[in-house]
């Protein structure tokens, strides 16, 4: 898009003053007819704004055009890199390899984080966690759950696995048995395909760009 | 006597007989909301309470959807009540809004009965369709959303119909007839799965942030200024202005407004911006509504033909701009919200806004209706509880909010500002004695609010009952 938000905003604002006044010529500022006009107006520029806005949006947010991977993603490597130009963190895509000791091919990878949206809507988990900084506030922020250190750190360990992938499906299906902290995840008995369905969507959407949401994501100790 | 007031006949209208329907099952939702709320509460203190059986995710399921669905209910109510007033006649589809009506009431329950008892469904379309779509404030099952929509366009037919057959458009139902087609629109908005998790919480909001930061402050504004009409006799005129005003306020604000939902979504970087100027404009309208309530109030030095739903009133214009206005400003621009969104704050933040603008408006729509369901109409109606109801529900309510308020400045500073936003990091935060502490007071404030809850409806059931304060023939 060619325009910055100081130039949308100010034109959103300038249009909608300057025509409710030609549209109001010989009412005063305080008559019906000069706010009925107002509010039309001001409406229909901001419906007509994000009406184009989210033309420009949906075009964006295609995975693979710009701040949200590709399906292909889960194959590799994904790390948060501190960008200096933005000064935020960015997560940047390593090399391949593989996921559960499998490369998907972009239908693959699309079936199972489709599968793995669906379990999260279908076990209501955003009702304790947020999604990209929404949902409940009982439960941790699952938008860089991939990149949690934690996994290493003791879940691993605990479990005796070895590769992330594996601590997050087997954690994800016993959390009853292995509490973090004082409040316990119920167990919501995922079948093992999804499981590592929601392993896949978690690791898909730790690669997106979420503007440096949430800050300093695993910088302090 | 407002003149208002005084096109009440003795006889309800069918349209205000469902109205209290409406009312009736709203006050009852809402005490289904305190009491999930209370479960959570408790979850918070102890997470073993109920575990595995009633988990946080349940509890916060229904507290949140019966939240929406009574508020909604309520505003609706409004809208039969006032709507014959308004045009001087029957609403036409009486019938038909009838039969919808218990459509819902029965959808509804067998909704609050899958989330209770099924809870969670396998990840598939199944799930969606017939246990719980797992998005946040909108959980209910697809068949579910055809029936809402459903109900909103008849609903919708009932305004038009009506002000049509009454050949009457005022500015009230204009804005009311506007409002509803958008509101009607975005809710649809809402009913889509998509895999794109970035484009998911895009149309999510248009249906959260576009109903409760747009068009239900609008309906707000149309029952509002109605019940204004009523209980003070404020001027047409004077209503209709600010009512306009208000549209061009909110909708001036609150659609770009939505930008604020933007920042964190892996949407492009101009949402920052936008969503931050507009959304920082937003407590604009709400400072108005207060100016407008105040000064109204005063210019009749507070006598009313219904004292309850007058306080009510004013306590929702100064809710609003407090709970909606100061706390959602507080944390709505980008460099603040960074570090503060999905926290505590959030909580603190829904909790007041709610009340504010939407408990507000639908205690003083509950009020009026009360005061005329009766076969002796009480003017000026008055209680010896209703104060008591009303001042504890505040009272309890700010202390909620205060308690989340607290929590989540710690959460903000320990898990987002120095611990780095991981899993450990938020532990420590809710472990740390200034949010856990909050969680006994943030439990007895919700005790309190039920005990208010209580002295509210028993308050209703006989409010306006003695014969002795009752004045006869007052509508004659």
């Amino acid at each position: 898009m060619d325009y910055s938000w100081i130039q949308i905003s100010v034109a959103a604002v300038f249009l909608s003053v300057v025509i409710t006044l030609v549209l109001s010529r010989g009412y005063g500022w305080f008559s019906r007819t000069f706010w009925r006009n107002a509010a039309v107006v001001s409406s229909l520029i901001m419906l007509f704004i994000l009406m184009w806005l989210t033309f420009d949006t949906t075009e964006k947010v295609r995975p693979g055009a710009g701040q949200v991977p590709t399906w292909t993603v889960i194959n590799h490597e994904i790390a948060l890199v501190w960008d200096d130009t933005k000064r935020r963190q960015m997560p940047v895509i390593g090399e391949q390899t593989g996921f559960f000791g499998k490369v998907y091919s972009p239908e693959e990878a699309y079936a199972l984080i489709n599968k793995g949206k669906m379990t999260l809507q279908g076990r209501n988990c955003m009702e304790c966690h947020q999604i990209l900084g929404n949902g409940a506030y009982y439960a941790p922020d699952l938008t860089r759950a991939w990149l949690d250190p934690w996994w290493e750190e003791r879940v691993m360990p605990m479990l005796g696995v070895d590769t992330r992938e594996e601590a997050m499906k087997t954690w994800l299906q016993n959390p009853d048995k292995y509490p973090q902290g004082k409040r316990r995840m119920p167990n919501l008995h995922f079948t093992d395909e999804e499981a590592v369905a929601l392993v896949a969507f978690l690791k898909w959407m730790s690669a997106i760009d979420t503007n440096g949401f949430p800050p300093r994501f695993g910088v302090a100790q | 006597m407002s003149v208002f007031a005084l096109r009440q006949p003795k006889e309800l209208y069918e349209s205000q007989k469902l109205a209290i329907w409406y009312f009736i099952v709203a006050i009852l939702l809402f005490g289904v909301q305190i009491t999930f709320g209370l479960f959570m509460a408790y979850q918070y203190i102890d997470p073993e309470f109920l575990y595995g059986k009633l988990s946080f995710m349940t509890n916060r399921t229904l507290h949140v959807n019966s939240m929406i669905v009574w508020l909604l209910v309520g505003l609706m109510g409004g809208v039969y009540w006032f709507l014959p007033l308004e045009t001087g006649r029957e609403v036409v589809g009486i019938k038909l809004a009838k039969f919808i009506w218990w459509v819902i009431v029965a959808g509804v329950t067998v909704v609050v009965l899958v989330y209770l008892f099924v809870q969670v469904g396998p990840g598939n379309a199944f799930t969606l369709w017939f246990i719980n779509e797992g998005r946040e404030y909108i959980e209910a099952p697809r068949w579910a959303d055809f029936a809402i929509v459903a109900w909103v366009a008849i609903f919708l037919y009932n305004v038009i119909a009506t002000a049509l057959a009454a050949r009457r458009i005022t500015g009230l139902l204009g804005v009311l007839i506007f409002d509803l087609v958008a509101l009607g629109a975005l809710y649809s908005a809402g009913m889509h799965y998509t895999v794109n998790v970035t484009m998911d919480q895009y149309l999510w909001w248009w249906v959260v942030h576009l109903w409760v930061e747009a068009t239900w402050e609008v309906l707000v504004g149309v029952v509002m200024g109605w019940s204004l009409m009523y209980l003070l006799g404020t001027p047409r005129k004077l209503i209709e202005t600010w009512l306009f005003l208000e549209v061009a306020l909110v909708f001036g604000t609150g659609i770009l407004g939505l930008g604020h939902h933007y920042f964190w979504i892996g949407t492009p970087e101009y949402w920052i911006g936008l969503g931050g100027f507009f959304s920082a404009l937003e407590p604009l309208p709400l400072v108005a509504m207060v100016v407008h309530a105040v000064y109204d109030s005063g210019a009749h030095r507070l006598y009313t033909v219904n004292k309850p739903a007058l306080f009510w009133a004013i306590a929702q214009a100064f809710g609003n701009f407090i709970g909606a206005g100061v706390w959602g400003f507080m944390q709505t621009l980008p460099q603040i919200n960074m570090y503060s969104h999905g926290t505590q704050l959030a909580a603190a933040h829904g909790h007041f806004a709610f009340f504010g603008a939407y408990v507000g408006t639908v205690m003083t729509l509950v009020y009026i209706a009360a005061q005329n369901a009766r076969k002796h109409v009480q003017i000026p109606l008055d209680s010896k509880l209703w104060g008591w109801a009303y001042g504890l529900l505040i009272f309890s309510i700010i202390g909620v909010v205060a308690s989340f308020t607290i929590s989540g400045f710690a959460q903000t500073m320990i898990e987002r500002a120095e611990l780095g936003s991981t899993w450990n990091a938020f532990i420590r935060a809710y472990t740390h004695p200034w949010y856990a502490n909050t969680h006994w007071w943030r439990f007895w404030m919700g005790m309190l609010f039920l005990t208010a809850y209580l002295i509210l409806v028993w308050d209703l059931v006989t409010i306006g009952r003695k014969p002795a304060a009752a004045v006869e023939g007052a509508h004659d």
